[in-house]
């Protein structure tokens, strides 16, 4: 008598590199921790500048690279946070810890009838009508008065000197109000981060994260097995789009000045975000933390050549995109096969189970 | 010198090989059938013939002239047309414009021209207007083969002509290719159909899983002989 | 506030968005592609204009003239060399590519021309009106408009009554079989974007006569020639026309009202669209 032979198979996506990298990685967040107190001010607001524009990037990149949402209207939601969250200080009166929650719901919610009108365009429409509305969300904050209209307006002091947590930070650590404010907003970029990057993790490891793959794969195939690719192509939309509300908020708690064309700015929001996410890797998340660093590292180089640092920008990314489309990361990682934060899923089959078959014959096959 | 001739042409679709060594050959002015059952690799050696494939430059030779790695525009310059699988007319151009565009890229003169190849197929001289698309199956498959033919080609591959059309809408489009020979063009069909193979071709190459199974003048070659090389040893009939 | 002064502006601004639209709408049609470096190619050639006039002290018709076989050739190499590759399955290259393309000439022309608005004097023809009843229409205007009507049947004739116009169509249907008829998909798609180029150029004429321009108004144009193309409806040179002269009246009517609302009002003309007719109002294309 022929049994089958009861094979063990699991899917999993942990490898021996990503588990050291775990480590690894809490490490790095303990010492990111502590960084305020160890650190001058001015590695602090670099720091902070990096930080959030990794979380920028990260949500570009699950867009264009996960979802084939390619935007560059994402300024839109930076500058719908910034605001709400100036509105919220300044006009209700708020602290601003609430007014960046706020804002991150208040951006989701511009990108309901975003969503609803830029999902009537395909492809490189697509693109453009996201940079139409974010021109739209431009003009029409200008025309706030309350809020400094075309040439903008600066958070009351009052409201940065008793943001929560801050006196007992002067307290504690002996800091003035600048420097805390500064440690505060540091740490809020790195809770920003982390919970962003876990969360992304999780997603893609998740069913969803599965559809989602197979949508920007192959849509017509990915329908033609079930996955709403429309719902989840919005439900992206609108999650990176709270994220991105966030962070404009938490972007301008920092820089306590706004004007419409600095928060709705392509060029800061957008077009140094593509950068990041083109030259480190798309469709990975190690990818928007390598280019994070490298265009770090580029400006600080190239910050006393004016329009030479964009000429050149431009131009790495334009070579990459043709030469490495895969980014610096990808380049890495298809030499050494290494993944930090793998998703791809591997069939691990276990031994055959033999304990309870009488006769284990092989058919014709093996 | 044969017109044309491969010699153990392999192909590739990636990793996939589709051709294991091939070689066939056309004479000047002769008509040969590659008969074959689906996926036996009778379209990828037309890809590759005229150029949608590219190949080893010396497995593929015109009048002595290695073509294999040429792209099609540059083969189909030097006089080898092709009726492409599927018909493929070109939907935003009427049946004029599919029959004049055929010639872009090689212009001379010779008995193939607009009004020759409304002789050959009067029904579309009525219907010249239309969009492409508004044809009927065999009006559609006359017109690829008039604008395969307004290049005035030296050499004529037609791939499937017959698909998907009714029996006496195929004997219609091979009664027209007696004038087409008569021009001295070498035709290259590829046929599903054993007997219209047979019917109109000199020779027959049969092919089965990319490589050639049986050669040999259509008048000597016996049923069996053809039923085990197009169906393979264990093979069955189709259903 | 004459409505009826009002409605003549607005068409006749048309005819400038259409022109910065048609070249962009030809290169969609053939290639599928959309260059959003449009805008600031536009902006290159008014400098390119600028240079001829300043240099040369031409006339900026003539310098049109010499500028378009220029601008002709520089997107033929942009689009064999460059563009071509980004070509296949996969937009993002293309979008990506013409958009860090973009960023390159704008910061390009920073470098070279510095940040300083500029303007090319068309002498006595700028403020030259011509009375139509009861309004005055300016000549620079209606020439705009005249010129955009000649270059979309211009465009029109070549697409459908010629051997390459056979050709570009085929192209953009099935460029495999293409190949089969000895067409290069690689040239013709760098000849549709010399000819683009061309039109960008004489767009670009009537852009630097009309008002001041700075190398960074090149995402505008680009905002206004996607609106009227999509306002028109893909795939009609006609249509284009159409998604301009709606779009330009949907400015000035917006400015009548309140100057700084012009701009927004076409914005909201163009959502309003996308609201009702998300294919556009003359949509021609077969996707």
């Amino acid at each position: 008598m022929t049994v089958l032979s009861r094979q063990a198979f699991s899917v999993e996506t942990r490898t021996k590199a990503s588990s050291v990298f775990a480590i690894v990685a809490g490490l790095i967040v303990l010492l990111a921790i502590a960084a305020p107190f160890i650190v001058s001010r001015g590695t602090i607001q670099n720091l902070f500048f990096i930080l959030t524009m990794l979380v920028l990037a990260q949500c570009w990149n699950l867009l264009a690279g996960y979802a084939g949402l390619i935007s560059v209207g994402q300024q839109l939601f930076v500058g719908c946070g910034a605001y709400a969250m100036f509105a919220v200080v300044t006009l209700a009166g708020l602290d601003p810890l609430i007014a960046i929650l706020a804002a991150g719901v208040f951006a989701g919610l511009v990108a309901v009838p975003t969503a609803f009108f830029t999902f009537r365009l395909y492809g490189p429409y697509f693109a453009i009508g996201t940079w139409v509305i974010a021109e739209v969300g431009r003009l029409v904050f200008a025309q706030w008065k309350a809020l400094g209209g075309g040439t903008g307006t600066s958070l009351p002091r009052e409201a940065i000197r008793h943001m929560a947590g801050i006196d007992f930070l002067k307290a504690a650590s002996g800091m003035k109000s600048a420097q805390a404010g500064d440690a505060l907003t540091y740490w809020l970029a790195l809770i920003l981060v982390v919970a962003s990057i876990g969360f992304f993790y999780w997603l893609l490891r998740s069913k969803q994260g599965l559809g989602l793959a197979a949508v920007r794969d192959n849509e017509q195939a990915a329908r033609a097995v079930g996955v709403d690719a429309r719902r989840m192509k919005a439900l992206v939309y609108l999650v990176t789009a709270f994220i991105t509300g966030i962070a404009g908020a938490l972007i301008y708690v920092q820089k306590q000045r706004i004007s419409p064309d600095a928060a709705f700015s392509l060029l800061d929001w957008t077009a140094y975000v593509i950068f990041i996410v083109v030259i480190g890797g798309i469709g990975t998340i190690e990818g928007p933390i390598v280019g994070v660093i490298v265009f770090f590292l580029l400006q600080n180089l190239l910050a006393d050549y004016g329009s030479w640092y964009l000429l050149i920008l431009g131009t790495i990314a334009i070579s990459t995109m043709l030469f490495a489309p895969k980014g610096l990361w990808g380049l890495f990682s298809s030499r050494t096969g290494i993944q930090l934060f793998p998703v791809r899923r591997i069939l691990k089959v276990g031994t055959p189970d033999i304990s309870n078959s009488q006769d284990i014959k092989g058919g014709p096959h093996g | 010198m044969a017109l044309i001739e491969t010699r153990a042409l392999k192909a590739f679709y990636g990793d996939f090989q589709a051709l294991f060594g091939v070689d066939i050959t056309l004479e000047q002015g002769e008509t040969i059938a590659i008969i074959g059952a689906n996926g036996a690799g009778k379209t990828t050696l037309m890809r590759s013939i005229s150029g949608v494939l590219r190949n080893d430059p010396g497995s593929i030779l015109y009048r002595d002239e290695a073509i294999g790695a040429l792209a099609a525009p540059d083969v189909m310059g030097r006089g080898i047309a092709m009726v492409p699988e599927g018909r493929r007319l070109f939907p935003s151009l009427s049946v004029e414009e599919n029959l004049l565009v055929g010639n872009y890229g090689r212009k001379v003169a010779g008995p193939w021209n607009l009004e020759a190849i409304y002789g050959l197929f009067p029904i579309l001289k009525e219907r010249r207007h239309k969009p492409s698309t508004a044809l009927s199956g065999g009006q559609q498959q006359m017109v690829a083969i008039g604008r395969a033919l307004m290049s005035n080609p030296e050499v004529l591959l037609c791939d499937e002509i017959s698909l998907g059309l009714a029996p006496v809408v195929v004997r219609d489009i091979y009664a027209a290719f007696p004038r087409i020979r008569e021009t001295g063009a070498a035709i290259v069909i590829v046929e599903q159909d054993i007997a219209q193979a047979l019917k109109v071709a000199d020779r027959i190459y049969c092919m089965m899983e990319g490589r050639i199974t049986l050669t040999g003048k259509s008048g000597d070659l016996h049923r069996d002989a053809i039923h085990k090389a197009y169906f393979g040893a264990d093979g069955h009939e189709p259903a | 506030m004459n409505l009826l002064d009002t409605l003549l502006q607005g068409v006749l601004l048309g005819g400038l968005y259409a022109l910065f639209a048609a070249g962009l709408s030809l290169v969609f049609g053939i290639m599928r592609l959309v260059n959003l470096a449009h805008g600031d190619l536009i902006v290159l050639a008014a400098f390119v204009i600028l240079v001829l006039v300043s240099t040369l002290g031409l006339n900026p018709f003539l310098a049109a003239l010499i500028a378009a076989p220029l601008m002709f050739a520089a997107g033929w190499l942009l689009q064999f060399h460059l563009l071509n590759r980004t070509l296949g399955k996969d937009m993002m290259p293309p979008l990506l590519v013409t958009f860090g393309l973009s960023i390159v000439i704008q910061n390009g022309l920073l470098e070279g021309f510095t940040a300083d608005s500029r303007r090319v004097s068309a002498g006595w023809l700028e403020t030259a009106s011509v009375p139509l009843g009861p309004i005055n229409a300016g000549v620079m205007p209606i020439l705009t408009f005249a010129s955009a009507i000649l270059i979309i049947v211009a465009l029109n004739q070549l697409i459908y009554r010629t051997s390459v116009g056979r050709a570009f169509r085929a192209t953009s249907d099935d460029p495999v079989t293409a190949g089969l008829m000895g067409i290069r998909p690689q040239s013709i798609f760098a000849l549709a974007t010399g000819l683009a180029m061309v039109v960008v150029t004489i767009a670009a004429l009537y852009l630097g006569t009309r008002a001041n321009f700075d190398p960074t108004s090149g995402p505008a144009r680009l905002i206004y020639a996607f609106e009227a193309v999509i306002i028109g409806g893909l795939g009609s040179l006609w249509g284009t026309l159409a998604g301009g002269i709606i779009l330009g009246v949907a400015q000035t009517l917006g400015a009548s009202i309140n100057p700084e609302w012009q701009i927004l009002a076409g914005h909201l003309a163009f959502l309003l669209v996308l609201l009702f007719k998300p294919r556009g109002l003359f949509p021609r294309a077969v996707d």
